[in-house]
């Protein structure tokens, strides 16, 4: 399946992280935060203004904002 | 005066002969302050991190007739740097270098907790991890196998449920024997990729000696390939050391 960026997953769906598009602190703080390749992320919930959104990540809810989720590749599960 | 105590002087760590010095890591809401009060009691006084607006917690406890000086990191994911919170718990391991070093751990999300505690263990090994919440986790129906995961990470793993007071004499028993020396750890070290492990072998050779006995040489190898500003400036600020200069300008141009 194609990837997409986290950013377009459909709130309530699963992902499988594919690779990361940042680089430097910002690809470190992605990793930081359980965002290795092969991790299942699903999008639970966006905020009333539509950013940032809540994403379940290795046990953790964790808020995202477009930009930076949008650094993040994943493929629909 | 010696350069142990100066640099713990830089951190509000004043001079008490006898006392150990202990670090209290983690992740945020791991429960790290909840482990903090239990331990102390009331005995803690509360700052801010030297330049930083940081809030700083010290605290002190007493067990097998030695006194601890309790001292409360804030919350991070990281050791690599990005906050004020970040460049505050690496900066106290790395130059303050607490005699023991806890890593709070959320049982209920342990693998996410895995990645500070795995950085921690490459500045320092005289680290103890504390799988905190494990009453939640029961509850949850998540086991944890702790002589597996002291086995994995070459370190003593205690398990604790702070809000009860579950496992805190076994932790303190832990730390004891950790600053004692009683406990000699083998922390799992991560190797990296050829090249990469290539470069640190080069680098370490070059990291003068002063530097070298005060600061793991692997670790400052791998933060000088990251080009991480922040640490050498630091280093650069504590120790004066002229090779220093030149071993920056040429590690300037490493991708980063």
């Amino acid at each position: 399946m194609k990837a997409l960026p986290l950013s377009e997953l459909p709130t309530g769906q699963w992902g499988r992280v594919v690779s990361l598009k940042a680089r430097g602190m910002a690809r470190c703080r992605l990793l930081d935060l359980g965002l290795v390749p092969d991790t299942p992320v699903q999008a639970v919930r966006r905020s009333p203004l539509g950013d940032p959104t809540a994403y379940r990540i290795r046990g953790a809810l964790i808020a995202l904002r477009r930009e930076e989720a949008g650094q993040v590749l994943v493929t629909p599960l | 005066m010696p350069l142990a105590t100066e640099l713990r002087e830089r951190f509000n760590i004043h001079p008490d002969p006898g006392a150990a010095v202990i670090a209290l890591a983690g992740n945020p809401n791991t429960g790290k302050s909840t482990i903090f009060n239990a331990l102390t009691g009331l005995k803690q006084h509360t700052g801010n991190w030297p330049g930083k607006t940081v809030l700083q917690t010290q605290g002190t406890f007493h067990f097998g007739g030695k006194k601890y000086i309790l001292v409360d990191l804030p919350g991070t994911y990281s050791l690599l740097a990005n906050s004020a919170e970040e460049i505050v718990t690496r900066d106290f391991l790395c130059f303050a270098r607490p005699d023991a070093t806890v890593v709070v751990t959320d049982a209920t999300c342990l693998e996410r907790n895995l990645n500070l505690a795995l950085q921690v263990m490459e500045i320092t090994s005289k680290v103890i991890v504390c799988v905190n919440f494990i009453d939640e986790a029961r509850r949850k129906n998540i086991f944890i196998d702790v002589d597996c995961l002291a086995r994995e990470l070459g370190v003593p793993v205690v398990v604790t449920a702070a809000r009860n007071g579950l496992g805190l004499t076994e932790l303190k028993a832990g730390i004891d024997a950790l600053a004692r020396g009683q406990i000699v750890t083998s922390p799992r070290r991560l190797i990296y990729d050829p090249d990469i492990e290539e470069a640190v072998a080069r680098l370490e050779e070059k990291i003068p000696g002063e530097i070298k006995e005060w600061i793991n040489a692997r670790w400052l190898a791998l933060r000088i390939i990251d080009h991480d500003r922040s640490t050498l400036d630091n280093i650069r600020q504590y120790f004066k050391v002229p090779e220093w200069g030149v071993l920056r300008e040429r590690y300037k141009y490493c991708p980063t």
